[in-house]
């Protein structure tokens, strides 16, 4: 017994990096042990519920489901709803957007007249509301890469553009259902505490307020409150799908949310500073194609283009998201997490 | 089973995983063992289809992971235990995890039960100890009831008595004819829960047998003998004598002798029939962990240098030593793999203390030692 055993299972040891070739060591001779016979001793006692031996393996008496996007749905749901950052991000939406228009409203309805479309005030608010959306729309995924919990949904789902499609829509319907309810209110505050401004004679051929001058009273048409509620509601939830998309390309929560505010505010901040006449046609197009215009113009108060109502905008935009969707879904499903 | 096929995995220039083969099969306890950065953890996430393989296949069941029917209710995995959102609570972790896989969602209370966290279940897991976190990535694991199951490194955060339920919980899921792939850079933690072994260093397989079989080949003890210093003819006359009668005889840097092959009693009678005096006659045991080490230490990945401290001493002295390992980094193998234990490895260091084996009479008198793992940390 004390004699050092014949050296039976030494396998090669190949030279260092890079290793040409090592042969894989022969299975030790050994039969398999029957499936269900344990090697060891103890009889199954279960962590689970009632399960016992049978077949091949092991089976479980769990009764087993074939999943599709409903249940990713179900789980997404499950995982936004369970975390803090969605609670304050989307309140932080509403009482952005609901409290600066409120003190929009009164801080101008003693006044005459605005000079602007009735529901345009909206905008000032939702500017920064769209922001918390867009942080939320990024930290849906990265707060996955992050933490790795992206490895486990993965390990669950092997189906990974399920698990993205799913997070998708249920971020998107969120965004969108809050946005709504930020913006309608909006638009209600407005068009009660403003409605009866009267407008200068001198006014009536303001282009900016073609539409929105009946019996010389300011007023919101049916277009106006589509634009100012459900427009851009839809457009700020897109903005924070885009934002969800360069999240799942960059997998980095501050890369991403950088990146975003890049997307939304460099535009207009460039074009600031382009004074000289040479520029000035880039300049326009930087102001029209900016995202803030976009969202303007839904409000009615483009930055230029004097009858723009940013419906045009929000179709880009949303060609824009499918785009990045489709992306991120590419490198979601081909490269290594 | 898992079936692994020439499996490769480079990251840039560097080879993660080199032309892994082998198979883990249902009913067993297989551990996965390397030193840190060995390709385990690669390994694992190839298995589950989250890194896809530079070349080479793994597949379960004969499927590859993406392609698994079912994949959350064939196979579970710890991954490691952080791989969760930490805002979230344990409750809502496993809901999710349940929902997306078409588990039932009294089944996550099951598991939380079977782990123990039911008392914790409502609160974020931010504030978990990781060995609450390895207990709700086991619960992770658990919730499909899968046949296969994968633990990373599954005892590590975890007490004396978690670290026993893990041991125990392996087990009873292999006895139950579920395949269980455990990795640990722990031997003798292995040697504990495992029945069979896989090794890699380095990314390449260094061993695939049965821990029956490794700690046969890697726990035989030896005698460790010294004569009177000073006096060379004694220790001659004794070594001759020893060799005559079947011993193997190595001389240690110290002056002292390592037998094996001799029981003690016997040593001494010889000793005795030559008329040599003993200062010391001890019974050794090699250690499983010291077997391994010198399997893997040419692919060890992050090896420390001792402390200089420059400036600071006198002159150098003689580096402590562990292993004798070659100064260089990233060494070549030794060549000819791990060779069976002969007579002058795993020599302790000079001035070490020597490894406090189990009580061992004669030494060979207990063939694969009851191994204590409290005696390689």
């Amino acid at each position: 017994m004390s004699t050092p055993p014949p050296p039976q299972q030494a396998p090669q040891h190949a030279p260092a990096t890079p290793p040409p070739h090592v042969p894989p060591p022969h299975q030790q001779g050994q039969p398999p042990v029957q499936p269900g016979q344990a090697p060891g001793q103890q009889p199954p006692q279960v962590p689970g519920p009632g399960q016992q031996q049978s077949g091949p393996g092991y089976s479980s008496p769990i009764p087993v489901v074939t999943t599709h996007l409903g249940h990713a749905i179900a789980s997404e749901w499950t995982k936004i709803r369970t975390v803090r950052s969605t609670v304050w991000t989307l309140a932080l939406t509403v009482l952005l957007t609901v409290g600066i228009g409120l003190a929009f409203a009164a801080a101008l309805s003693a006044e005459d007249y605005v000079g602007m479309p009735l529901l345009a005030g909206g905008f000032f608010g939702l500017m920064f509301g769209q922001l918390c959306v867009i942080t939320l729309g990024v930290l849906v995924i990265t707060s996955e890469y992050g933490t790795g919990m992206i490895r486990t949904t993965l390990t669950a789902c092997p189906q990974r553009s399920r698990v993205l499609i799913a997070k998708a829509l249920v971020f998107f319907v969120l965004a969108f259902s809050v946005t709504l309810l930020a913006t309608g209110l909006t638009a209600l505050i407005h068009s009660s505490m403003l409605s009866d401004q009267v407008v200068p004679s001198y006014d009536y051929d303001d282009p900016y307020m073609e539409g929105s001058i009946e019996n010389g009273e300011v007023v919101a048409t049916g277009g106006h409150w589509l634009g100012a509620t459900v427009g851009a509601s839809l457009y700020v939830a897109l903005l924070g799908l885009l934002a969800l998309s360069v999240g799942t390309l960059l997998r980095h929560s501050a890369g991403a949310i950088t990146t975003m505010l890049g997307v939304v505010l460099v535009p207009l901040l460039v074009a600031l500073f382009m004074v000289g006449e040479s520029l000035r046609d880039f300049r326009d197009k930087l102001i029209e194609y900016s995202p803030l215009n976009g969202l303007a113009s839904l409000f009615r108060i483009p930055m230029i283009g004097e009858t723009a109502t940013g419906w045009p905008m929000l179709g880009l935009l949303a060609g824009v998201t499918a785009a990045a969707m489709i992306a991120a879904l590419a490198r979601l499903t081909t490269s290594d997490v | 089973m898992i079936e692994a096929t020439g499996l490769t995995k480079s990251f840039g220039s560097k080879t993660a995983v080199y032309n892994l083969t082998f198979r883990v099969q249902p009913g067993k306890v297989t551990g996965f063992l390397g030193p840190n950065g060995a390709g385990k953890s690669t390994t694992m996430r190839m298995i589950l289809g989250l890194d896809t393989p530079s070349n080479g296949t793994v597949t379960i069941g004969g499927y590859q992971y993406r392609q698994l029917p079912n994949a959350p209710r064939q196979v579970g995995a710890l991954l490691d235990a952080n791989a969760k959102h930490g805002g979230r609570s344990a409750r809502s972790h496993l809901l999710c995890l349940a929902q997306l896989s078409g588990i039932p969602a009294r089944r996550v209370d099951e598991v939380l039960d079977v782990v123990g966290l039911t008392q914790v279940a409502g609160k974020r897991s931010k504030g978990f100890s990781l060995g609450m976190g390895q207990r709700l990535g086991i619960a992770a694991a658990l919730l499909g009831d899968p046949q296969v199951l994968l633990f990373d490194e599954p005892v590590n955060g975890l007490d004396p008595e978690g670290i026993r339920w893990v041991r125990e919980l392996m087990r009873r899921l292999a006895g139950e004819g579920r395949t269980v792939f455990v990795s640990s850079h722990l031997m003798s933690e292995m040697a504990q829960t495992a029945d069979h072994l896989i090794v890699i260093g380095r990314g390449q397989l260094m061993a695939d047998l049965p821990v029956r079989a490794f700690i046969e080949q890697n726990s035989t003890g030896f005698a460790r003998v010294r004569t009177p210093d000073g006096e060379e003819e004694q220790r001659e006359t004794l070594v001759r004598a020893l060799t005559e009668d079947g011993g193997q005889v190595l001389a240690e840097p110290e002056g002292t002798l390592k037998v094996t092959g001799l029981e003690l009693p016997r040593i001494s009678e010889l000793a005795h029939r030559v008329d040599v005096r003993l200062w010391e006659l001890s019974p050794h045991h090699a250690s499983l962990e010291e077997a391994y080490m010198r399997m893997t230490q040419g692919a060890v990945d992050f090896r420390s240098t001792a402390d200089q401290r420059a400036g600071l001493q006198g002159p150098p002295q003689p580096p402590y030593g562990g292993y004798q390992e070659p100064v260089v980094g990233i060494g070549p193998p030794q060549p000819g793999g791990y060779p069976p234990p002969q007579p002058g490895w795993g020599a302790p260091p000079p001035g070490a203390p020597v490894p406090a084996g189990p009580p061992v009479v004669p030494h060979q008198a207990t063939p694969p030692a009851p191994y204590r793992p409290e005696d390689a940390r």
